[in-house]
């Protein structure tokens, strides 16, 4: 009963209230176009800052579960205001109440379970407030009866005149049945209200959240439903968005609307005759944390006008003479080549700089496996033809379409203004539109320089040893793992989508922002379930593919480097402070960039032992610690040698005696101490000689040992013939 | 101290966190460029590009003058000396026979490469025969090791600073793979046991032998004659060392350029895989912006540096003060106030380690997935053993499904989800195109994408390319096709041109050199008929043949009376005598809408206050 003279008021409401409001000037000709065009900026100035948006929010049984999530949602949308956009304006409307409170009701009856919770005005602190605990309904949700008391709202309020955005955002679960209307179908319904959206320039988001699916899904109204909210995407410019995680819905409304400007208007040169005029917006840019004003305590508690902020002077002194202070226009811009600084100054820097002109060019087309995806360099620029030139849409249309078609993308040299100091190359990729109402368009991504790439070399995967290779089980184990730890189920929504999934860090900090406007002194809070599966992964997918997780970790065997002492580990274990996850695993590691030096041999050796004295003997020369073990080496050797020719019966040490000689002559060249190991070969002479050792001498002869000379080390003085000649004096004179 | 406001080379929008573009700063490197002289280096040739000969020694010189030009751009704080061996005369602080270090005025022998350095070297060959002279440093029957004799001054040079703070390196350009092999017997075995042992000292110091060997195109250079020992290469290493004989010079080029870069390490990171297995990988930067240097403000009347001081200054009582510990933001009719300490908290939702979410199809990375410069990352089996094999495993993996990982970073700066693109290795013939191992591509946010594709769009159907006009696009893409497009094969201009004029000034030069801009459109490949025939059918196919610039664009309302405006001001403006009453200064007393008609009637600015207008209109006149 209630419908029918609710829709007929509805639209004769906009016959009276706004029926034909024109406004009319009539002045000199001269002075209205003035106006006009003054006007016109002032409009777009405003418009620009202005902005309506009503929140339509299904709060029915249903919807019990994932009503925190909204609260959520809704509150760091305000507080995003609050901060950004203090005089846009917000009103909140809940369906599927217990109560009934709104216009249309009392003007025309029905609506019932609709209650405007607030009207629309400009935004403030309390509305966050009463966004945090939504009451919870008891009734069924029709969501069109609160879209018709939405539109209403927003029309009554701004009419056709209001120049600024008019948003309405639609959060529901579209599980209940829809009354019917007592004229006509629903269809038609939606048709009629979207006509209004589109007269009076609404937009409308809706959000539709199919997370937990409890009971028993009535597939028919669930159909329906859907159908009707296609019916507004396609009649109006609304956006119908599913979500099916607590995750998602939090990511589905942007909490914060930038503004679009276009960071580039004209050309997409092709070549000199075929120009296609096009318009390069931004596609993706980082969402950074607020900048914050550095805080001052100088000013006393009692006054109320405090600014507290802080001013930073900057003062320019000379390194040498500190006390001179040089102001600010004495100062020159110096540049830095290798260890000089080149003063420029700014007028002969402007006489030689790099000036290219304003444009996009074509610098041709390659294929797309030309471009690996690692190569992009920044955030993403979108080229599209410019708005309502149809030419410009089909050629933009036919390039991308034949780029989609091929496998190819274009290569652009673009200089977004004139006096940028700099060109970027870049690719253009197709962006192929699916829906009627959207243009195709090109992505634009940023390519890098020779300068920016740094060729370095790493090994092939396959020059790897053979244990550092997965075998055919290990690699069946990862196959599965990938197969099976799947984030875009197929008949199921992608997890994690990048286009719903919120920033955790940002979250917190407003959440932390509105805990602080409370108390002064709330910790960071830690974050919540929905926010907790961005940072990790979902336990319950875990779950879901946990024989594929356990055969795969079943099949590797991680350990930690036993050869490593832990002193040189720099592994820094620290929790995450939003996560009471208990930190279990040992292998955490957040070492700070290390240099990578080769780990030095363990095994030092300080004395000549008497099993390899050779080598010991090596190993002492050629440590470099400290010079003094060259020296230690040398008369531990000198020991040795002695020792062994003292306790030689019969000769049975000299062969060794004679070996340590070669080894000790050798080290005494290499470190150039030639007279060291001259004075020890006489020495043993000396002795030989005494004792008349002389199958020693035999030794000696057949190992061709003498003494080091000049020309094997500078520091002798030793002459190459002396050195020669030494062995054959040295023997002892058989007629002694 | 970056405090210049209006840094040229920024964009307007970005604001870099510093940390991760400016990683690389972390450690500096001393390196020697070791080139063997003798005459072979200057006999023995490869065929280059323009069919002329070019010797081993001028490549060698070459590459290494490249080097010290990146250098010079990029790593301002490392320190190299150049230093020939196997020469005539001999240059060294030990005074050894057969060796020489290049070097110029003001600047030690292991140094920052200044202008003059880089400018002598560049002509270091004209001079070379007359200043150094070539000569083998080793021959038969005498006992000089200029080889023994390069490394010692090399490792002299390198004494400064500890190896802790700076990566020390020897790069060793030869193409003599036996260095003894003239010598016989007893002798040779000896010189090649001092050799050995003059580098094993060098290398306990920590300085690191590298060798960077030139082969004739149709011989192999053997590393295993001598080399493989002394730069301790062995097993698969050793087949891995000297990719191909007899490649293209140019290929030979590359890889050396290649080599003489250290790879350094950005960071160390965790990769949890699941159930704790978690295993190391390190992360690199292989691809950054690269900006030219910050600057120094100097005093313009001595020249002299200058040092910025800060103060902070508390607006309400102007009292000088420490810099604050606190931030502000201003909430509710509030200031609430974040301790540092709580803002870096906030963001560290998680550990700095990366983990594994799960995997996507890679359809499902869409080109406006992007937000900053990918990391690369390499498993490293140095602490945790058996990361490389798990790592190897799943990168198989991934390939072959064509899938890519997606995984949060909890970088404590900047948390952000990440994808990991399996990239497989590419060899070409130089040598390594593409290093295997995985790509962390940055995701963003829901709050970082904009839905500008919808901006323009209303309930109508907008129009759409037809069948032929696609084709025509098509045969278009084919004419003007780049085969062997390579990203990165453009040399920035502005970049470019920047250090060469400040090369130019900083060796005082008069002459400032021309740069090429490599970006721009080839102007001839475009004039080919084939070329302006398929844009011209493109054109007329989706132009028509009655094509006007404006014709097409439905005029918006506003530019419709904009131009109306201008029309009608034009007129109007014609009913005065402005020279006239400019030239007896009555300028003064027209209201400013009169003004203003003589602005827009000349398409000038209309902004401003009277006197600006009067101004602007007395210049417009010349007046």
């Amino acid at each position: 009963m209630k419908n029918e003279p609710a829709l007929s008021s509805f639209t004769l409401t906009f016959a009276i209230n706004y029926g034909d409001v024109t406004i009319t000037a009539s002045v000199t000709a001269s002075v209205t176009s003035f106006i006009s065009f003054s006007t016109q900026s002032v409009y777009s100035l405003m418009a620009r800052t202005r902005e309506a948006l009503l929140l339509l929010l299904d709060v029915s049984p249903s919807m019990h579960s994932v009503l925190p999530d909204v609260e959520k949602l809704c509150s760091r949308l305000i507080q995003k205001k609050l901060i950004y956009g203090k005089n846009h304006e917000v009103g909140v409307i809940l369906f599927g109440t217990e109560e009934t409170e709104n216009e249309l009701t009392k003007e025309v009856g029905g609506y019932e379970h609709v209650k405007v919770l607030q009207d629309i005005k400009v935004v403030d602190g309390h509305l966050v407030q009463s966004l945090k605990h939504l009451p919870q309904g008891t009734c069924a949700g029709d969501f069109l009866d609160a879209i018709v008391v939405g539109v209403d709202m927003l029309i009554k309020k701004y009419g056709e005149t209001y120049k600024g955005k008019k948003h309405l955002c639609l959060i529901t679960d579209a599980l209940c049945p829809l009354k019917d209307p007592d004229v006509g179908t629903k269809e038609d319904q939606v048709s009629t209200i979207a006509r209004q959206m589109v007269a009076f320039g609404l937009r409308m988001k809706n959000i539709v959240v199919r997370a937990s699916l409890s009971g028993e899904p009535h597939m028919r109204v669930i159909i329906e439903n859907d159908n009707l909210l296609n019916i507004f995407s396609k009649k109006s410019s609304a956006k119908t968005l599913f979500v099916d995680s607590t995750t998602s819905l939090r990511g589905a409304r942007k909490t914060r609307d930038i503004s679009p400007v276009t960071i580039f208007r004209g050309d997409l040169e092709l070549s000199e005759k075929m120009k296609i005029k096009v318009w390069v917006y931004k596609k993706t840019g980082e969402e950074k944390f607020p900048t914050l004003k550095k805080y001052s305590d100088k000013a006393p508690s009692t006054d109320k006008f405090a600014t507290h902020e802080v001013k930073v002077d900057y003062e320019y002194k000379s390194v040498e003479d500190p006390s001179k202070v040089v102001p600010p226009e004495q100062r020159i811009k110096g540049y830095r080549y290798g260890p000089q600084v080149v003063p420029i100054s700014s007028a002969e820097w402007e006489a030689v700089k790099f000036k290219p002109e304003k444009s996009v060019k074509l610098l041709g087309f390659t294929d797309a496996s030309n471009i690996l995806r690692h190569y992009y360099m920044k955030d993403v620029n979108l080229f599209i033809a410019e708005p309502g030139n149809s030419r410009a849409t089909v050629a933009v249309s036919a390039l991308a379409r034949a780029m989609k078609e091929m496998n190819k993308v274009a290569i652009v040299r673009c200089v977004w203004r004139q006096g940028q100091q700099s060109v970027v190359v870049g690719v253009l990729t197709p962006n192929v539109s699916e829906k009627i109402n959207i243009p195709d368009s090109f992505y634009f991504n940023v390519l890098p320089f020779a300068e920016d790439v740094r060729e370095f070399q790493f090994p092939s995967f396959s020059k790897f040893p053979v244990s550092w290779q997965p075998n055919e089980q290990q690699q069946e184990a990862a196959d599965n793992l990938v197969k099976m730890l799947d984030l875009a189920p197929s008949g199921k929504g992608e997890i994690l989508q990048p286009e719903l999934t919120p920033n955790p860090a940002l979250e917190r900090f407003y959440h932390h922002l509105e805990l602080k406007s409370e108390h002064q002194d709330a910790a960071p809070p830690p974050l919540d379930d929905s926010l907790k599966k961005i940072t990790e992964p979902d336990p319950t997918l875990l779950a879901e593919s946990q024989s594929a997780i356990d055969a795969f970790c079943g099949q590797f065997v991680i350990k930690e480097n036993p050869k490593l002492k832990k002193s040189t580990r720099r592994f820094l274990r620290e929790k995450p402070s939003g996560s009471d996850e208990p930190n279990g695993d040992g292998s955490v590691s957040d070492a700070q960039a290390v240099n990578s030096m080769e780990s030095k041999p363990v095994v030092t050796v300080d004395k000549i032992g008497d099993l390899t004295p050779i080598q010991d003997f090596e190993a002492m020369m050629s440590r470099r610690d400290c010079p003094d073990w060259v020296d230690k080496a040398i008369e531990d050797m000198k020991n040795k040698i002695f020792g062994l020719l003292e306790n030689s019966n019969e000769g049975i040490n000299y062969p060794k005696a004679v070996e340590l000689l070669v080894a000790l002559r050798k080290g005494c060249i290499l470190e150039q101490e030639p007279k060291q190991f001259n004075d020890v070969l006489e020495k043993v002479c000396k002795i030989c000689r005494k004792r008349n050792f002389s199958t020693f001498f035999d030794f000696l002869m057949s190992k061709k040992l003498s003494l080091i000379s000049k020309s094997e080390a500078v520091d002798s003085d030793i002459t190459d013939d002396e050195a020669g000649s030494f062995i054959v004096k040295s023997q002892p004179k058989h007629e002694d | 101290m970056e405090l210049d406001p209006d840094d040229v080379f920024r964009d307007d929008d970005e604001e870099s966190d510093n940390e991760f573009y400016q990683e690389h700063e972390a450690t500096k490197e001393y390196v020697v460029y070791l080139v063997d002289a003798s005459p072979k280096m200057f006999s023995t040739t490869c065929p280059a590009e323009d069919q002329t000969d070019e010797t081993h020694f001028h490549i060698a010189v070459s590459c290494i003058a490249q080097s010290l030009k990146t250098q010079i751009i990029n790593r301002l704080y490392d320190e190299v000396a150049i230093c020939f061996f196997n020469t005539r005369k001999k240059k060294n602080l030990q005074d050894l026979n057969a060796v020489f270090v290049f070097n110029v005025a003001e600047r030690e022998q292991l140094d920052r490469p200044t202008a003059r350095f880089i400018k002598e070297f560049d002509h270091i060959e004209e001079s070379f025969e007359k200043e150094i002279g070539s000569q083998y440093g080793i021959v038969s029957g005498s006992r000089e090791n200029s080889l023994y004799n390069a490394l010692w001054v090399a490792q002299g040079l390198l004494r400064k600073g500890s190896s802790k703070t700076a990566d020390k390196r020897i790069l060793l350009f030869t193409n003599e793979d036996d260095p003894f092999g003239s010598i016989k017997g007893a002798a040779k075995n000896d010189m090649t046991r001092t050799t050995m042992q003059r580098a094993k000292d060098a290398q306990d110091l920590g300085i690191s032998i590298e060798l960077l060997p030139l082969s004739p195109p149709d011989e192999e250079f053997k590393v295993s004659h001598f080399y493989a020992d002394m730069i301790g290469l062995e097993g698969d290493d050793l087949a891995l060392f000297m990719p191909s004989a007899g490649q293209k010079l140019e290929d030979m080029k590359d890889q050396l350029r290649k080599r003489m870069f250290s790879k350094r390490i950005v960071k160390r990171i965790s990769f949890i895989i699941a159930n704790g297995l978690s295993i190391e990988l390190n992360t690199y930067a292989l691809i950054r912006p690269t900006v030219p240097g910050a600057i120094t403000w100097l005093d313009s009347v001595t020249n002299h540096p200058l040092k910025t001081e800060r103060s902070f200054i508390c607006a309400d009582t102007g009292a000088l003060m420490q810099e604050p510990a606190k931030r502000f933001q201003p909430y509710k009719g509030e200031n609430i106030k974040f301790s540092v300490q709580e803002l870096s908290e906030i963001k560290r939702v998680s550990t700095g380690h990366l983990r594994l979410h799960g995997f996507k199809p890679l359809s499902y990375l869409k080109d406006y997935h992007n937000l900053r410069p990918s990391t690369f990352v390499f498993p490293s089996d140095k602490e945790v053993v058996g990361s490389t094999c798990t790592f190897i495993a799943l990168h198989r993996s991934m390939l072959r499904l064509k899938r890519f990982a997606v995984a949060f970073y909890g970088n404590p700066s900047n948390p952000r989800l990440v994808a990991l693109v399996a990239q497989d290795e590419i060899v070409r013939a130089g040598g390594q195109v593409e290093p295997p191992g995985m790509h962390m591509i940055y995701l963003p946010y829901s709050d970082d994408i904009r839905p500008v594709e919808e901006l323009h769009s209303d309930t109508d159907a907008v129009p759409r390319a037809s069948d032929d006009e696609v084709k025509k696009a098509a045969a278009l893409m084919k004419r003007i096709d780049l085969k062997d497009f390579s990203v990165c094969q453009f040399a920035n201009p502005s970049l470019q041109r920047h250090y060469a004029v400040l090369q130019a000034l900083a060796l005082e030069e008069d002459d400032m050199p021309e740069i090429k801009d490599e970006t721009v459109p080839d102007e001839e490949g475009m004039a080919r008929p084939g070329v302006v025939k398929a844009i011209e059918e493109f054109k007329l196919s989706v132009y028509g043949d009655n094509y006007d610039e404006e014709g097409d664009v439905k005029v918006s309302e506003a530019s419709r009376k904009r131009k109306a405006a201008t029309e009608n001001a034009a007129k109007e403006c014609a009913n005065y005598d402005w020279a006239d009453l400019a030239d007896k200064g009555k300028l003064k007393e027209m209201t400013v809408q009169e003004l203003k008609l003589y602005l827009m009637a000349h398409n000038l600015s209309t902004t401003g206050r009277k006197e600006t207008l009067i101004s602007r209109i007395l210049t417009h006149m010349g007046k």
